[in-house]
């Protein structure tokens, strides 16, 4: 499969009558891990749940493309069947439905061709995938998310993006309320994906992930935009110089754009 | 948001026989009505002196004014009796041709090669076939049509009959005892353990046909059974009246599982009355799936007079367009140290309407007894309602009474979560649906449970397409 890209331009954003995203504009291509730093409350979230198609958003302006086609004119399953994928801050509980049987009818639904993944092939690719994330078989026989801990949640998403191999991933503060140990696995998951096919944006709010997941480009968003990007040495900079310091920075920076 | 049905108008079992019937009454109900029906089946006298007093009975009281709008139905557009073919058979060659292919249809002999211990499948008015497993019959139990029974089991069944549920009870119940045909009668012998189901299929054909059947069902002491039985009819313009009445007796330590999951037409009235009495250490549960039909009106009772009995309720109702599904539970606690449980799902959508109408009542005797009832209820959209009637009456200070309802909304968060994965929105829905009845599912036996889901599949696959 060719190289992924997805390219999101001067997009534009509100919820009610509040503008989120003032003309944010931003390349993954397959291969590249981005990172989206910033502070609460600058819409990193909002920005991870609009590309995925989350219905509360409106568009009011710019335009979001993977591989050159309109997402912002697709449902979140359309987005999700051409290769788009978001592992949520706050995934969803849903009651009296295993994750297993969830994940097999998303695989389902992801095939062109309508047929099934047989039981067996499901069953021990999931098998592997759990035991590469120290997961307990046991899991996937419990109702989605129902009942998890934080860091199961965190990990469930991460199963479901190695399950469903997506082309891009987002993955919104994928290492808030993770400990050292949970974050490696994450981790493990996420680097396991790299390569030309596969790009990842990663938002979050501490440097502490990036020492596990090396991104290619960091970014800052404040107050709805991009005000700085760099190599890996800009969240390193950011994790020195401390966080206060560089919200300081990034406000004077903004005030000279 | 969800704007797809989960039970469409397209009725999956609407489709009809053409009549069948080798005798059908005129419509309307009469003393000579009655008379008739009990001088075909060759009746003792008293048990048409029952149907007689219970007709009074039926005639005397007015209808609820409760419950749902009764109001459209029209006893004089019913008719009472319609007997299918000459003889029951016992082997699935005997039964006629065009029943056969109904029950064909509905997969039930194909249900009962794989997994039952007997069946028996009414159509109309009459049990039309009839089986059970050699070595369940060697061990005594008794699985027959009620018609059957009262001819060949005449001392063990009038020592039962009528005495859980008498006539004049409430207008339905008074109604069947009147006109009751067909139904099943179990009985489960001291210390007899099956946990294989013995399956009953009732079937209305017949427009304007009022089925009633009657079943009874004792389980001795320290026996262990499981009932099930389903239910389907055509679709006509005007009516149909489904008014059974259900007795279970379970004694000492025995326990009793009825499983029912009833889908009927939209045009069919539900009216039905279940009650079990659940004698000391014994176990009651009650089942009960209610799909379909234009009203329901049924609550599952376990009255418990005996010191450490236990009373279970799990339903679940669907109401759809012009469908109102009243149903819940009493749980009378009668004894000490008794136990109920009630949990209740209901499913509204397209404007149906679902209430939960549930008491739990607390005599002197009951001390150290604790009842505890959760009502979960999921609404589709915003034309479709629903209601929650708990009743409670406590005659005892030293009882526990718990009491959880909740009422949720398809939330567009979890459509979000699950249409991200790829799933679409009508997929997304489904999903949530089904996980919310699975509570209901999980208890089901296997077969049954593949059915109700793929039940749910197919009509909202119809609704769509």
């Amino acid at each position: 499969m060719s190289t992924p890209v997805l390219e999101i331009s001067d997009l534009h954003m509100r919820i009610d009558e509040k503008q989120i995203l003032k003309g944010l504009t931003l390349t993954i291509k397959g291969g590249e891990i981005h990172a989206v730093m910033g502070p609460n409350g600058t819409g990193k979230t909002s920005l991870a749940q609009c590309l995925m198609g989350h219905p509360r958003y409106q568009i009011t302006g710019g335009s979001v493309r993977l591989d050159g086609q309109d997402m912002l004119a697709m449902k979140p399953d359309e987005r999700a069947r051409h290769g788009l994928f978001l592992a949520m801050q706050y995934p969803s509980e849903i009651s009296g439905v295993t994750t297993a049987n969830f994940l097999r009818a998303a695989i389902n639904a992801r095939r062109e061709d309508g047929s099934s993944i047989s039981l067996k092939e499901f069953r021990d690719r999931l098998d592997e995938v759990m035991r590469y994330l120290d997961m307990d078989p046991k899991f996937a026989n419990r109702y989605l998310n129902e009942g998890f801990s934080g860091g199961e949640k965190k990990r469930n998403e991460i199963l479901q993006m190695l399950m469903l191999k997506p082309r891009i991933a987002i993955l919104d503060e994928i290492d808030s309320g993770l400990d050292i140990d949970a974050i490696k696995v994450v981790s493990k998951g996420v680097n396991s994906l790299k390569g030309a096919d596969f790009g990842a944006l990663i938002i979050t709010h501490y440097q502490r992930i990036l020492d596990y997941v090396r991104p290619d480009f960091v970014h800052i968003m404040v107050d709805g935009t991009i005000v700085k990007s760099g190599g890996p040495e800009l969240a390193l900079e950011l994790d020195k110089k401390g966080y206060e310091w560089v919200r300081t920075e990034l406000a004077q920076s903004t005030n000279q754009a | 948001m969800a704007s797809k049905p989960i039970v469409s108008d397209e009725y999956q079992y609407g489709f009809n026989d053409g009549d069948v019937g080798v005798l059908k009454f005129n419509r309307g109900l009469r003393r000579e009505t009655v008379e008739e029906i009990s001088r075909i089946k060759k009746e003792p006298k008293w048990m048409l002196d029952f149907r007689l007093h219970a007709l009074d009975v039926f005639m005397k009281k007015p209808m609820p004014n409760w419950g749902g709008n009764l109001s459209t139905l029209n006893f004089d557009e019913i008719v009472y009796y319609v007997k299918p073919s000459e003889n029951q058979g016992r082997t699935w060659d005997d039964v006629p041709q065009a029943i056969k292919d109904t029950f064909e249809r509905l997969g039930i002999p194909e249900a009962e090669r794989k997994f039952l211990a007997g069946v028996s499948a009414q159509y109309e008015s009459e049990v039309v076939y009839h089986s059970i497993r050699d070595d369940l019959k060697e061990k005594g139990i008794i699985f027959t049509d009620t018609d059957s029974a009262l001819r060949e089991y005449p001392e063990l069944f009038r020592e039962y009959f009528g005495t859980v549920i008498p006539p004049e009870d409430n207008k339905f119940a008074a109604l069947n005892s009147a006109v009751w045909s067909g139904g099943s009668f179990v009985y489960i012998p001291k210390g007899v353990k099956t946990d294989i189901p013995l399956q009953a299929y009732f079937r209305i054909n017949s427009e304007n046909m009022g089925q009633f059947e009657r079943t009874l069902i004792i389980a001795e002491d320290d026996a262990f059974g499981h009932y099930v039985e389903g239910c389907t009819a055509p679709i006509y313009s005007s009516e149909s009246l489904h008014s059974a009445v259900v007795e279970i007796i379970v004694k000492d330590r025995a326990r009793m599982r009825y499983t029912t999951v009833q889908n009927w037409a939209p045009n069919v009235y539900n009216l039905v009355t279940k009650r079990a009495v659940a004698y000391q250490d014994a176990t009651m549960e009650w089942v009960d799936g209610n799909i379909g039909s234009k009203l329901t009106m049924k609550y599952p009772s376990v009255y418990m007079v005996g010191e450490g009995a236990k009373g279970m309720v799990l339903s679940i109702a669907v109401a759809g367009k012009g469908q109102h599904q009243d149903t819940g539970s009493k749980m009378i606690h009668a004894a000490p140290h008794t136990t109920s449980t009630i949990v209740s799902k209901s499913i509204s959508q397209h404007g149906g309407k679902t209430t939960y109408r549930g008491l739990v009542h607390f005599a002197p005797d009951a001390a150290e007894s604790k009842a505890n009832v959760k009502c979960d209820t999921l609404i589709m959209d915003d034309e479709s309602t629903s209601d929650t009637i708990p009743y409670s009456e406590v005659s005892n200070a030293n009882v526990e009474m718990e009491h959880e309802a909740t009422v949720t909304k398809v939330s567009e968060e979890a459509l979000f979560y699950l249409t991200s994965r790829g799933l679409s929105e009508e997929e997304a829905t489904r999903m949530i649906v089904m996980g919310f009845i699975e509570p209901f599912t999980r208890e089901l036996p296997m077969e049954f449970a593949v059915e109700m889901n793929r039940l749910i599949k197919f009509e909202m696959e119809g609704a769509i397409g």
